[in-house]
């Protein structure tokens, strides 16, 4: 749907209002403060564990690597460990790179047509925009959620203090800028730009592509925001984030911004989608058959645990069917 | 038959710009050309599968002989293959249409048509998934890209579901490696619960389960063409060679798809791996109950195909052979090597392969006891057991096309290459991201390889055909080698359109070629009785 991009614009506009009315002008704190935040969080993690235990117990009655490299056969030849792994250790180093470095994603390439001197040639371009925008976007998102860690543990455990301390490398401006949180904002925004832009991305998107991207473009946003121009009182902000953490939820009494709660409340909206969309993706790259099985079927037996038997033509059948011509043309049967 | 455009102007039509209509509402071009004939009623009978409610119907019908509870048949059917299959879930759960894949398909390249793109493909049946089964597909409709599942769909299913070769090219690419040959399977399983399945598929299939051969051949005839191959190598080498058939005791049964019996070029690859085996004494039988590696059951549903590969093991046991040798065949291979010891295992005969020239244990096949021909062969050259002439071969500047099963679903690359550089003089690679792992399909897999959809094929092996062009113009390629019977009889076409100067042949046809056998007469001509040097190059020495 070409105004797909339309739908979750609005959506993520009216989640923003919500929350910011909400708590300006109905004064909803604790609304969207404690109980939006916990609901949030039990949604995510039922939802969660429950399509991994749906897709979990649901069988792999084959095994469909998708082999990308030379196999195992003959000890001369060169296996490729990596794209067409034959133990579990090299599963396991295929599944570390997909998951790590979106090494399939690096493989990409982009077709065209174009003259080549008397006839026209197909030609593919290595193309790596969209591996690059997808893990900059991914690792910024992690950066920043472990970054996030400040505000629930106290004292702040040395890791973050650690990793906040390169994210803010750049020391610009007071309080410094987070480069994740930039990159974050950044790569969010060319995705979305790519998807509108480019005419095939535009033309598979749907309302679920974009919502996502425009809710985390929001929650950077918000982020961003209030800790280079509104100022917030981290202070404030983590007496609540530490009493949800604690289980012992209160509201700061100083209050907080309405922007801090349109903050909190994209961040529990993204949380609570996760089970019901595509970000389950973040699941199903370790689940994928394609990818985390060894390319080892005929040296290994793998089991069908619905495998049943099958009506098949027996080779009695056959013969009873041919008995006669097979005898005189000379091919040995069972009975004479 | 529709009139076929000619090859630079249909090249120059192709536009990869998706149009203004969304997909969505697009309904199907199901004019003449653009679909395969459905399969005879009497075929689907044969087989115990459901049925369309009459024979007279074609796909270009407003309304289809389908059950009126045709929805519910599908969507219980949908349901039994979302508990089954782990993949299938994944698959139609965790697709971001990041859009790697959208141009990775030879239909889509060949065709611009936005539902080739591999992630519309496997979208067709994902809206129905979340208009059936998710909860945010029933909450907010069209919204959460579901769909319901109208005559329009199943139309579109049919239409599309039968325009992918389930080649796996975009699941190389695809990061969480959706697979769009399994939603394919998947699709096609679907359909076939309403006796929606193609005549080209459903024919092979019902032929194979009943005469062991997709072609239908009887035992008798089965023979006789194999003797027919057997007086040409006589004639050319000067060999005598009688193959045994279902013979009990031998220690290998050689299996290979029936077309290498049937049509050329693959009889020529027929008649390499029969003078190899001559040459190195192997004892093997060819089996008749067994003759067909191929496996149509693979392009119509899990249980066909186990119905039909459960021959190979069976006629294994009966003959007490100790394991199974298998000629070059795509998805034959894609079956054998990831289904087989599934379905129709454990192997209750034989042992580990051991190739009985070398001494080499195959441990690769330890459980399935299958070895492929090229891995077998590519250890005799290693081995220094083979005297090979590969002038012999002079005439051919030779290419390899890694067929899609082999390459995706296995992962033989290396063994060819090996067998091809010892047996030839001039091999040259086409550009990287058109062979081994990225390799294009033929345009005609899965069962697809039907005349009706011929611009269509054209279109698909565009891909393909392009790259042999690249390789023909800049070294003079003349020759396209292949380990797949379906390549075999769709890349001539192939070839003739696109191409026209490149021939198809086996691997194992050049193998025939190079191959000095004990006693042979001084040899004047290849396995096509074609002269051994180019003809017209000796006149302009004299």
């Amino acid at each position: 749907m070409n105004a797909a991009y339309l739908y979750s614009l609005i959506a993520v506009v009216v989640l923003g209002l919500i929350s910011y009315a909400g708590v300006a002008v109905l004064g909803l704190e604790g609304f969207f403060g404690i109980f939006i935040p916990y609901l949030a969080l039990i949604v995510f993690v039922v939802g969660f564990a429950n399509r991994i235990i749906e897709w979990g117990k649901t069988p792999v009655p084959f095994r469909i690597p998708t082999t990308s490299g030379q196999q195992k056969s003959l000890p001369w030849i060169r296996q490729n460990r990596l794209d067409s792994p034959y133990s579990k250790a090299e599963v396991i180093g295929r599944m570390a790179l997909e998951i790590l470095l979106f090494r399939s994603l690096f493989k990409n390439s982009r077709v065209g047509i174009a003259d080549a001197g008397g006839y026209q040639k197909v030609y593919y371009k290595w193309v790596i925009w969209l591996w690059l925008f997808a893990l900059l976007f991914h690792y910024a998102f992690l950066v920043t959620v472990v970054r996030h860690l400040r505000f629930f543990a106290e004292p702040t455990p040395f890791f973050v203090e650690m990793l906040a301390m390169v994210d803010g490398i750049m020391q610009v401006g007071a309080p410094g800028v987070y480069l994740s949180g930039v990159v974050l904002l950044a790569m969010a925004a060319l995705l979305l730009i790519r998807r509108i832009v480019l005419p095939k991305v535009k033309y598979i998107s749907q309302a679920a592509d974009y919502f996502p991207l425009l809710l985390i473009i929001g929650i950077a946003v918000t982020g961003i925001f209030m800790r280079h121009i509104s100022k917030v009182d981290t202070a404030a902000v983590k007496e609540l984030t530490i009493g949800l953490a604690t289980f012992q939820p209160s509201i700061p009494d100083g209050g907080l911004s309405a922007l801090f709660y349109v903050h909190l409340f994209f961040v529990s909206v993204l949380l609570a989608y996760i089970p019901f969309s595509k970000l389950m993706h973040m699941g199903g790259v370790f689940m994928s058959p394609t990818r985390n099985l060894p390319n080892n079927s005929r040296a290994v037996r793998h089991e069908n645990p619905w495998n049943y038997p099958v009506k098949t033509h027996t080779y009695e059948e056959y013969e009873d069917d041919f008995r006669d011509k097979m005898k005189e043309a000379g091919i040995p049967v069972e009975k004479e | 038959m529709v009139d076929t455009p000619k090859p630079e102007e249909l090249l120059q039509n192709i536009d990869h710009t998706p149009p203004k209509e969304p997909w969505e509402d697009a309904a199907p071009d199901l004019s003449p050309g653009n679909f395969c004939y459905p399969t005879k009623k009497k075929n689907l009978e044969y087989l115990g599968m459901p049925t369309t409610t009459t024979d007279e119907w074609s796909p270009a019908d407003e309304e289809w002989p389908i059950p009126d509870n045709w929805q519910q048949i599908i969507h219980e059917g949908f349901k039994d293959l979302l508990d089954k299959y782990r993949s299938l879930r994944i698959f139609m759960d965790t697709c971001v249409r990041c859009g790697a894949c959208s141009d990775k398909c030879h239909f889509f390249i060949g065709t611009g048509d936005p539902k080739n793109m591999p992630v519309l493909r496997a979208e067709l049946l994902r809206s129905v998934y979340r208009n059936d089964f998710t909860r945010a597909g029933q909450l907010l409709g069209n919204i959460a890209g579901a769909r319901p599942l109208t005559k329009q769909v199943l139309k579109e299913w049919f239409t599309y579901f039968y325009q992918c070769t389930e080649c796996r090219r975009c699941s190389v690419y695809c990061p969480y490696g959706i697979d769009t040959a399994e939603v394919t399977m998947m699709a096609r399983e679907l359909l076939s619960l309403l006796g929606l399945n193609i005549n080209w598929i459903l024919e092979p299939a019902a032929n194979c389960f009943r005469t062991g051969n997709h072609l239908g051949i009887q035992p008798h005839a089965f023979k006789e063409m194999i003797e027919f191959f057997c007086d040409d190598i006589e004639e050319i080498t000067g060999k005598k060679i009688e193959p045994t058939f279902n013979r009990k005791g031998a220690e290998i049964l050689f299996i290979t798809p029936s077309g290498d019996a049937f049509a050329d070029p693959g009889t020529y690859a027929m008649m390499g791996y029969i003078m190899l085996f001559e040459h190195i004494g192997l004892d093997y039988t060819l089996s008749t109950y067994a003759s067909e590696g191929g496996n149509f059951g693979l392009f119509t549903s899990s249980e066909m195909m186990k119905r039909l590969n459960a021959k190979m093991y069976a006629e294994a046991r009966r003959l007490g052979v100790k394991w199974i040798l298998g000629g070059e065949c795509g998805h034959m291979w894609r079956v054998i090597h990831q289904y087989m010891d599934t379905m129709n295992g454990p192997a209750d005969f034989g042992e580990v392969p051991v190739s009985p020239i070398t001494g080499t244990r195959f441990e690769n096949a330890a459980s399935n006891r299958m070895v492929h021909i090229t891995e077998f062969t590519a250890d005799l050259i290693r081995n220094n057991k083979l005297k090979l002439d590969p002038s012999r071969n002079d005439i051919y500047k030779v290419t390899y096309h890694d067929s899609c099963n082999p390459a995706r679903a296995m992962g033989l690359f290396d063994e060819p290459r090996y067998v091809l550089n010892a047996v030839c003089n001039e091999f040259y690679e086409m550009p990287e991201s058109t062979i081994r792992e990225q390799t294009f399909c033929c345009g005609s897999g899965s069962g697809l390889n039907t005349e009706e959809i011929m611009e269509l094929r054209l279109r698909g092996g565009l891909p393909r055909a392009n790259a042999v062009r690249y390789v023909h113009e800049k070294f003079g390629v003349n020759m396209l080698s292949c380990v797949c019977a379906i390549d075999r009889a769709a890349l001539p076409p192939l070839m003739e359109y696109w191409v026209p100067d490149v021939d198809v042949c086996g691997v194992h046809e050049l193998v025939g070629n190079a191959l000095v056998m004990d006693g042979e007469i001084e040899r004047t001509t290849n396995l096509r009785f074609e002269p051994l040097t180019d003809e017209t190059e000796v006149e302009a020495d004299v």
